[in-house]
């Protein structure tokens, strides 16, 4: 990056719609993001809210629970609001840790079919091996990107069992296509994490990059 | 000043900011996400990473000021630090918070206080840079003009 030239900023596509159906009646995309970071908070339901999704953020575990009624309360919130489609969590997080969330989603028998994606600027093989044994559907890396959640909700859409499955059985998250995103890989050279889910081994193949 | 020679002036100072390795393609993500629908997203971000790296930069003198240093309270105030201003695309100071961290997990309280020093150092610089730009696109907004979209050559 210290060789970096100019700098170019793109408008996103006029038909970054992934998530909203307007005029379909189809309803809208709701994702319930958990971040204990005001910062990631505000950075991520912006990236969500530019794919027109819905987007409810909040920040801790247990504030997620009792969101979606989980937390033994008898509450009624979670019959009436918007069903959840897809749960976004940080991994490291004061008291109860993604992981953590993650398990109790699981083990319920209302939840436990809302994919949850694993969010961490830590790639630790073990970390993420836990992760998506206990069903998270990606692990994520910090610093989130655009090209990340619109990957994840495109095919999560979809609502292919055959997709979604098929990336369960895979220890390492996938590389991804980067069409939309900036050539961000080749920067990160800090000792401990890269840039988004992919392989930790040098710049896949099967990314498309400058 | 003419609106033209503004914009080249925001633009080459903008670029001098990813030159000096200050900030990362991750701050272009931000930009890339500010829109005629939230046309403050960028400052707003960067106003909330501020105001938490104040409280953080304050927790963090305080803990290595005590007896009895509480390295695992310091590792978790880098932590965030690092993610914060790995989230905006501070590289340089996301860069010190690593080293940060290693001399925390050795416990070498001489090295934890330099880089406590300088992430602080770090921290004023790029806050005092981004301020600069906010306030060079400021003037182009209020002269009627619109940010320039400057081009990537290589990285």
């Amino acid at each position: 990056m210290a060789a970096a030239g100019a700098v170019l900023r793109q408008k996103l596509p006029g038909n970054m719609d992934i998530c909203g159906r307007s005029g379909k009646g189809s309803p809208e995309f709701h994702v319930l993001a958990v971040d204990d970071s005001l910062v990631d908070r505000k950075v991520i339901e912006k990236l969500l809210r530019s794919l027109s999704c819905k987007v409810t953020v909040v920040e801790s575990g247990s504030r997620a629970l009792q969101f979606l009624g989980l937390d033994g309360e008898d509450s009624s919130v979670g019959f009436d609001a918007l069903p959840v489609n897809l749960i976004m969590t940080d991994y490291s997080m004061p008291g109860m840790t993604g992981y953590e969330l993650l398990k109790k989603i699981k083990g319920s028998s209302a939840f436990r079919e809302i994919p949850v994606v694993i969010m961490s600027s830590e790639r630790i093989l073990a970390r993420i091996n836990r992760c998506l044994e206990e069903g998270a559907e990606e692990f994520l890396s910090k610093p989130v990107k655009l090209s990340d959640v619109e990957r994840l909700t495109r095919y999560l859409l979809r609502g292919e069992a055959d997709q979604v499955s098929e990336f369960r059985k895979r220890k390492l998250p996938k590389t991804c296509d980067l069409e939309f995103s900036f050539p961000s890989s080749p920067l990160s050279n800090d000792s401990d994490s890269s840039s988004s889910s992919r392989s930790s081994s040098p710049l896949p193949k099967r990314c498309k990059s400058v | 000043m003419e609106l033209g020679l503004m914009q080249r002036r925001l633009e080459d100072y903008t670029k001098s900011l990813f030159m000096e390795g200050l900030l990362d393609a991750q701050f272009l993500q931000l930009q890339q996400l500010q829109d005629e629908s939230n046309p403050g997203f960028v400052g707003e971000v960067v106003s909330l990473f501020f105001d938490d790296s104040e409280k953080l930069l304050n927790e963090l003198t305080s803990a290595m000021d005590q007896q009895i240093v509480d390295f695992r309270k310091v590792d978790s105030y880098v932590h965030q630090f690092k993610g914060s201003s790995s989230s905006i695309g501070a590289q340089r100071i996301k860069n010190v918070c690593i080293l940060f961290r290693n001399y925390i997990e050795e416990q070498n309280i001489e090295a934890c206080l330099r880089c406590l020093q300088q992430v602080k150092q770090e921290y004023y610089h790029v806050k005092s840079k981004l301020e600069t730009l906010f306030r060079l696109e400021q003037q182009v907004l209020a002269a009627g003009g619109s940010i320039p979209a400057i081009e990537v050559t290589s990285f």
